[in-house]
């Protein structure tokens, strides 16, 4: 009874998103959405793919990360870098860009892995400020970048785009803070969710796996899990990894749906970690379905809210804080307790009646 | 010549990430909490300076005290609304709970000063100092910033070490349920802990933006995490670690400012925290703690 | 040879010897309880034996293989698997899932299969459920399978901490205080089941435990530790009735 519960929460997981989609694109073909919305869609995507990921890393294994964009930024730029590199050798948009992705996604992933190795000994906030750390580091080390191409290969400089020295016909790649320019639109809404509904795939069917009671139980106990042989730091560095691997995948997507792709604090800094982490805890930790709700609603509202422009983001905060008071206090949960307790003895007498 | 310039002002930068450890480490040690919003609470008491000297006019160091006053009761309010409800929730939530104030802080500054950069006058009007005949030039702020980084390290351990409620608090810090039974009130000792911290927060604002005079709603932000990571490395929790880790975060930051790169200089600082990090899990300063089975 | 053998085993914490010179044997089938007053080091000889800690000296043979050193991982896959005296379940996870997570060596089917969702995995999975509902049925805990293991009543917590030890099949079961906050009649009936599990399994255990009618109900032989030393061992009705043991529980 329970497995097909499970079976059946994950179902409804992936026709809400599909659901969404056919919704949206009925919506597009009528005309019934305004471009800013439509603008939006894409977004949406990228941003729930983070959630649920970073939901595998806090929800599930149990360890704060404050530097998935970081893992973000190393998809969107690796991705970025091969599908303008390999314009002339692959002409197919759609085939560089299917590359790119599993190029940007294994990139992220290893880099999970190298930097996960170090890192995950350390715990709690020690590990927050660490990961952060490393966020910042990657887009400090990008945005000081700069590659080049030509016929003899490539060229690297940490200075400007002339000491590349590049050849007669060569093409800067990588123009340091500017970042990548040029690379073609090709993440659309189809892609999104297709790629969306991958990542939802992987992060269930781990869960409810062997691996996934494992990496869950190091979380609720490490002791414990050590004791009954479970090697701790292997599924903690499989976790970390294939969250930072999901990360990369939505890099590439935010990669390929803008003109322009440089690494800004506001793009890749901190903020952006923060911002998705805000996503996973207002969705519920461990809970997969809540990061997909709650990025949607949280890339649309400060959109819905231009109305009131100037007073968007303070909205924003006010209701962040409120729903941590109202999610969190002690006090409100006992309360909250109380009511159900008392909603649930008004119903019993109702149904011995029937 | 300039590189001892380059040390003086790195101590000085390293002074102001210092005092504004010492507000992440004390909150930290006393709450056990990640008080996200503390550098937003230096933008205020910065904010505060300008509006006080630069718009009405009044003596910088009146404006000083004023921000004091401000950050002081911000803080507290703070504590008051958003974090006490939370006492005995999971840490996370807190933290999130600190990054939403923190949005908050920096969405009213942004709705009320507007996001343009303001230029700070300099709240120290002291002469430049001279030195090895006119060779070398220290800034008077420079100077000033270490003299208060010394006056309030001593200040605060000694106030932490001769008065009761120093004594509170590092009893709370030590072990909050022995303290309560103690008949220690610890809602009144964390608050004041947050009363010191958000205090030393307007200090350093001003100091911070005597130096670097562009002032905007995010001012507080980046200085805030490094600040955060100057505790974390020095050991979060100790007072003399906050010191130690403030001075080479800022000496390190300026060093590779001056030799290597500027833009690669925040990369250098945090790299060294995970070296440091990697070989003591908890800081220079910080407690072993040992899990127990 | 004896399934547990140990020689001289020592480990000192800052100057103070947790345990001095332990040794103790236990033969197959046996079940043995380690007693002593509080402080005397006994869940310091569970953490040396599980590789928690690293003894200073001494050595560890089990069922013949020198174990000392190992870490805890390797020592569960040698065969010895243990309860914790401040139970420590994996309590956001449901009562079925703790057993599952135990099993999960003998059933190791890959994660890319996990997540392909291969027949393997199908195979396997239904292959634990029926493993774990069987741990679970020993210990009357099959109808509360879909509990979240924090909302048990703290007698199954305990016992749930035995299935859950027990299902990475062990030659070698430790049991730190497994009547500790339990009233009478749950003490007797966990009795009955540690006998069961003895049989039905043909357990090795080694107890500590404090409730001396337990002690004296179930155990064959006992060490008894005082001051991190062993003051005395031998056959139940010997130990308990040494005029040094009830001294040193109950003092001069």
């Amino acid at each position: 009874m329970e497995k097909k519960k499970e079976r059946m929460r994950c179902a409804v997981t992936y026709a809400m998103v599909i659901l969404f989609y056919i919704i949206a694109e009925g919506l597009i073909m009528t005309g019934h959405i305004s471009s800013l919305m439509k603008g939006l869609l894409v977004p949406v995507c990228y941003y729930a793919i983070l959630a649920v990921s970073l939901n595998l890393t806090v929800g599930i294994l149990g360890e704060l990360s404050l530097g998935h964009a970081g893992f973000m930024c190393i998809g969107a730029f690796s991705g970025a870098f091969f599908t303008q590199c390999t314009e002339n050798a692959i002409p197919s948009v759609g085939l560089r860009f299917f590359l790119a992705l599993v190029i940007g996604s294994a990139l992220a992933g290893l880099f999970g892995l190298l930097i996960g190795i170090p890192v995950l000994r350390l715990k709690g906030d020690y590990l927050a400020i660490v990961t952060l750390a490393f966020g910042e580091i990657i887009k400090n080390l990008i945005n000081v970048l700069y590659v080049g191409m030509d016929s003899a290969g490539f060229h690297f400089s940490t200075k400007d785009t002339t000491s590349l020295k590049l050849a007669e016909g060569g093409k800067v790649i990588i123009k340091g803070a500017q970042g990548i320019t040029g690379t073609p639109r090709a993440a659309t809404f189809t892609v999104g969710i297709i790629l969306l509904l991958i990542t939802l795939v992987i992060v269930l069917n781990l869960i409810y796996s062997r691996a996934g009671r494992a990496i869950m139980a190091i979380r609720d106990n490490r002791i414990a899990a050590e004791s009954i042989g479970i090697d701790v730091t292997k599924f903690k560095l499989l976790a970390f990894s294939i969250s930072a691997a999901l990360a990369g995948t939505a890099g590439v997507l935010y990669g390929h749906s803008l003109s322009t792709l440089a690494a800004t604090s506001k793009t890749f800094g901190y903020n952006m970690s923060i911002m998705i982490l805000v996503y996973v805890v207002l969705g519920g930790l461990g809970n997969i379905r809540g990061s997909l709700i709650s990025a949607a609603i949280l890339t649309v509202l400060p959109e819905l809210l231009r109305g009131f422009e100037d007073y968007r983001m303070l909205i924003y905060s006010l209701v962040l804080i409120l729903l941590m008071l109202f999610n969190s206090s002690p006090k409100a949960v006992e309360f909250r307790g109380m009511l159900i307790e008392r909603i649930r003895r008004a119903k019993k007498p109702a149904k011995e009646e029937t | 010549m300039s590189f001892l310039t380059y040390l003086i002002n790195g101590i000085s930068l390293g002074s102001i990430y210092a005092i504004i450890a010492l507000g992440y480490t004390m909150v930290y040690g006393i709450a056990r909490m990640l008080n996200f919003a503390h550098g937003d609470i230096i933008m205020v008491g910065a904010f505060a300076v300008f509006t006080a000297v630069s718009t009405l006019g009044m003596p910088p160091f009146i404006g000083l005290i004023a921000a004091i006053a401000i950050c002081t009761a911000l803080g507290l309010t703070i504590e008051f609304v958003a974090y006490r409800p939370l006492r005995g929730a999971t840490s996370l939530a807190v933290l999130i709970t600190a990054i939403g104030v923190s949005y908050l802080l920096q969405n009213l500054a942004l709705l009320i000063f507007g996001s343009n950069t303001r230029q700070f006058t300099s709240i120290v009007t002291l002469p430049n100092l001279k030195l090895a005949g006119g060779k070398m030039t220290v800034s008077s702020v420079t100077i000033v910033t270490i003299v208060c980084c010394i006056v309030i390290m001593i200040a605060l351990t000694s106030f932490i070490n001769h008065t009761k409620t120093g004594q509170a608090m590092l009893a709370v810090s030590e072990d909050r349920g022995a303290a309560t039974l103690m008949g220690i009130n610890v809602n009144r000792t964390i608050a004041v802990t947050f009363a010191i911290g958000s205090a030393l927060a307007a200090v350093a604002g001003a100091l911070l933006c005597s130096m670097y005079p562009s002032l905007t709603p995010y001012t507080g932000s980046m200085p805030g995490i490094k600040a955060f990571t100057a505790a974390v490395f020095g050991g979060i929790g100790s007072i003399p670690g906050a010191l130690i880790g403030g001075l080479i975060l800022g000496v390190v930051e300026n060093l590779s400012k001056a030799y290597i790169s500027s833009q690669l200089s925040d990369a250098i600082v945090f790299s060294l925290l995970i070296i440091i990090l990697l070989v003591r899990p908890t800081g220079i300063l910080g407690k072993k703690i040992q899990e127990k089975v | 040879m004896a399934m547990l053998d140990v020689k001289g085993l020592s480990i000192s914490f800052g100057g103070l010897r947790a345990v001095d010179d332990f040794s103790v044997t236990i033969e197959k089938g046996q079940l043995y309880g380690l007693i002593g007053p509080n402080g005397a080091g006994k869940t310091t000889v569970f953490n040396l034996l599980t590789g928690v800690y690293k003894p200073d000296t001494g050595t560890i043979l089990l069922d013949g293989d020198n174990i000392t050193g190992k870490n805890t991982i390797e020592i569960n896959k040698e065969g010895i698997a243990r309860t914790f005296q401040n139970i420590r379940l994996f309590k956001d996870m449901s009562v079925l899932d703790n057993v599952k997570a135990a099993l999960h060596q003998h059933y190791p089917y890959s994660t890319v299969e996990g997540i392909l969702r291969l027949p393997r995995y199908f195979k396997q999975e239904k292959a634990m459920d029926e493993r774990a509902m069987e741990l679970l049925k020993v210990f009357d805990l099959d109808n509360e399978r879909y509990y979240k293991a924090s909302n048990l009543p703290y007698g199954k917590q305990r016992k749930l901490e035995i299935a859950r030890a027990l299902a990475t099949e062990p030659k070698l079961l430790l049991l730190d205080e497994p009547a500790a906050g339990m009233n009478p009649n749950e003490t007797a009936e966990l009795m009955e089941t540690i006998r069961f599990v003895r049989s039905e399994f043909d357990m090795t255990i080694l107890l500590i435990e404090h409730d001396m009618k337990l002690v004296a109900g179930i155990c064959e032989r006992l060490t008894v530790l005082n001051f991190g030393q062993i003051l005395t061992e031998g056959e139940t009705s010997e130990v308990l009735n040494d005029k040094r043991v009830i001294t040193a529980y109950l003092g001069e």
